[in-house]
């Protein structure tokens, strides 16, 4: 191979080291050639193995819940006699359906209202100028200080006073609006060129309209983003349903499986169907969604 | 003229901000204050009589010794964590970066967890973790010494930390690969034409314009182990903090005197997420002034 690339005879002395430093640096390309594949197939393997390691919680948690209560213990992986046996357990013994649903519920109302309201009023930070705008938006940053597990004492007294335990408002009412969302959409709507806002008002274009055709489209991306991190959050959520949620009817899913598990004690074979309930139909979504999802998130990091 | 268009704007300002200006002055303004207060009581909601009894909460704070524990396990759960999850991602970011096929579903394994309710996934490592678990077992396979991982006090917070940087890893991937795309590909170049290795390029190029990035992750990172809860209540013994009170963290020990002990002691709770509060404002202000300081160097 390298003899091919070797001089020939040169009289020029400086050729003739030219050639020397290029025939020096093919050959370290040459050393490259075969150690990169190499090298970058260790990396996929290695990268592979780490990525199999994160999913395997959930490739066991799966075959868990296919054995029976006999065979839990022989730690194989594939079960030596799959049943669902579990899973109709589970749906049997607990309202697991309507938990799903109030967890659907919540997270859902929950998005929408923080969708509306935080990039109306990133809107209306980024865009209007009027008396009282700079103590408004440090007002509502301020609370972002104050961490949600401080309030969740304050907050349940309120709900006794005001008979909002054990109702979807009592679980959602902390989160309807999110001042981080507020940040995250003023920052976006900055971006949107006043240009564009004056020719729609010359045009005839209410407040209102001007916000939610003009501005909102432009922002589209940091709004996905939002909506993402607001669901997960929500659906997600434990401490705050867990104390404000007192009847079995209105647990939320985190809420039902935490008291579903600790009832069930070793009965991991239950348990493990009931977390996969939980766990299987959100990763389906994601994997379904994943680039929107994922892109959505490294957004929040760049700007948030 | 003039001054009427103004105003009218003004006015749609006032409009759309009305109805969040109650929200945050009622649900996060006032229950905030409310918490100062009721931090300053002997409150009990069932007793028709709630003393002001000034700053006694703070000072049996002071001799609580669970509080101490609490407050301890706390700071190993932040100061394992957050450096254990930054070191992981990092490494996985960079190696992610490298890849040329297959990134989409690389990503996707890694995020997986992250997406997923901890309470659930608390249950499943729990199963993992048990004596007779797979952990044990593979120990046991490899010739090593079992291990009570949940079970026994040296260990039970360290198999809850794994847990934890488990579940958060996938979230700092994206972030710190976002961080390495905004990195100019020209830099690298020069740098390695001018015979840098990559080692160097790596600590004298990426990591210094990596700095914002850092900040946010050791920021909220943090921030979220200093509140620690739902993983311990799903995994330690009972749900209590045990064995023996040792991965009790702040908030866990703080909703137990809040809502399972009898009589409630609310005030006292409430007392214990004031300073809380306070540890957590003046780590993030600190935060800020020296991570970002490196930045301007």
């Amino acid at each position: 191979m390298t003899s091919e690339t070797l001089p020939h005879a040169k009289p020029d002395a400086v050729m003739e080291q030219n050639e020397t430093t290029r025939l020096a640096a093919s050959t370290v390309v040459q050393q490259k050639d075969w150690r990169r594949p190499v090298a970058r197939f260790l990396l996929y393997l290695i990268l592979l193995i780490g990525g199999l390691g994160m999913v395997f919680p959930f490739v066991w948690m799966v075959a868990s819940s296919l054995k029976n209560a006999s065979d839990i213990y022989s730690l194989s992986l594939i079960p030596p006699d799959p049943t669902l046996a579990n899973y109709r357990e589970v749906l049997n013994e607990t309202p697991f359906a309507r938990w799903f649903f109030n967890s659907l519920v919540v997270a859902l109302i929950t998005t929408a209202s923080v969708a509306f309201f935080d990039s109306l009023v990133g809107y209306v930070l980024a865009k209007f100028r009027f008396p009282g705008r700079t103590v408004i938006f440090l007002l509502m940053l301020s609370t972002l200080m104050v961490p949600t597990e401080m309030l969740v004492i304050p907050w349940f007294v309120m709900s006794i006073n005001l008979g909002w335990t054990d109702s979807y408002w009592g679980i959602m009412f902390p989160g309807v609006i999110s001042a981080f969302g507020i940040f995250l959409m003023r920052q976006f709507f900055m971006g949107v060129p006043n240009d564009l806002i004056d020719a729609a008002r010359i045009d005839g274009f209410s407040e209102f309209r001007i916000f939610w055709k003009i501005a909102l489209p432009l922002v589209k991306p940091a709004l996905a983003a939002l909506c993402i991190f607001t669901f997960l959050g929500n659906w997600n959520a434990y401490i705050w349903p867990l104390i404000v949620v007192r009847s079995e009817e209105m647990r939320t899913l985190p809420v039902g499986i935490a008291f579903f598990s600790s009832e069930a004690g070793s009965a991991f074979h239950l348990i493990m169907a009931a977390a996969a309930m939980a766990t299987v139909p959100v990763i389906i979504v994601f994997v379904i969604f994943q680039r929107q999802i994922i892109k959505g998130i490294a957004l929040t990091g760049v700007k948030g | 003229m003039r001054l009427t268009l103004e105003r009218r704007r003004w006015i749609w300002a006032y409009l759309f901000l009305a109805v969040p200006l109650v929200f945050f002055l009622w649900i996060r303004i006032g229950p905030t204050l409310f918490a100062f207060w009721m931090s300053l009581h002997q409150w009990d909601p069932i007793a028709l009589d709630r003393p002001f009894i000034g700053l006694d909460n703070f000072r049996a704070i002071l001799d609580d010794e669970v509080f101490w524990k609490a407050f301890r396990n706390t700071w190993v759960y932040v100061l394992v964590g957050v450096p254990a999850g930054l070191l992981f991602s990092l490494l996985v970011a960079l190696g992610l970066q490298r890849l040329m096929h297959f990134v989409g579903f690389y990503r996707v394994l890694y995020f997986i967890p992250y997406i997923t309710s901890l309470v659930a996934v608390g249950w499943v490592w729990r199963w993992m973790y048990t004596p007779n678990g797979l952990f044990n077992d593979v120990l046991s396979r490899l010739g090593l010494p079992q291990s009570g991982f949940l079970g026994d006090p040296a260990t039970a917070i360290y198999a809850i930390i794994a847990t934890t940087v488990w579940q958060g890893l996938g979230f700092q991937i994206v972030i710190f690969l976002a961080g390495l795309e905004s990195i100019p590909g020209d830099y690298l170049d020069a740098a390695s034409v001018d015979g840098a290795t990559s080692w160097q390029s790596f600590r004298d190029i990426v990591l210094p314009l990596l700095n914002p990035t850092i900040v946010f992750l050791v920021i909220t990172g943090v921030i979220s182990n200093l509140q620690v809860f739902t993983q311990i209540r799903s995994m330690s013994s009972a749900g209590t903090g045990g064995p023996l009170d040792s991965t009790i963290s702040v908030v866990l020990y703080v909703y137990q005197a809040a809502f399972q002990s009898l009589p409630s002691e609310m005030g006292y709770a409430a007392a214990m997420m004031v300073v809380l509060f306070v540890v957590i404002l003046l780590i993030t202000v600190l935060q800020l002034k020296f991570l970002t300081r490196g930045a301007y160097d």
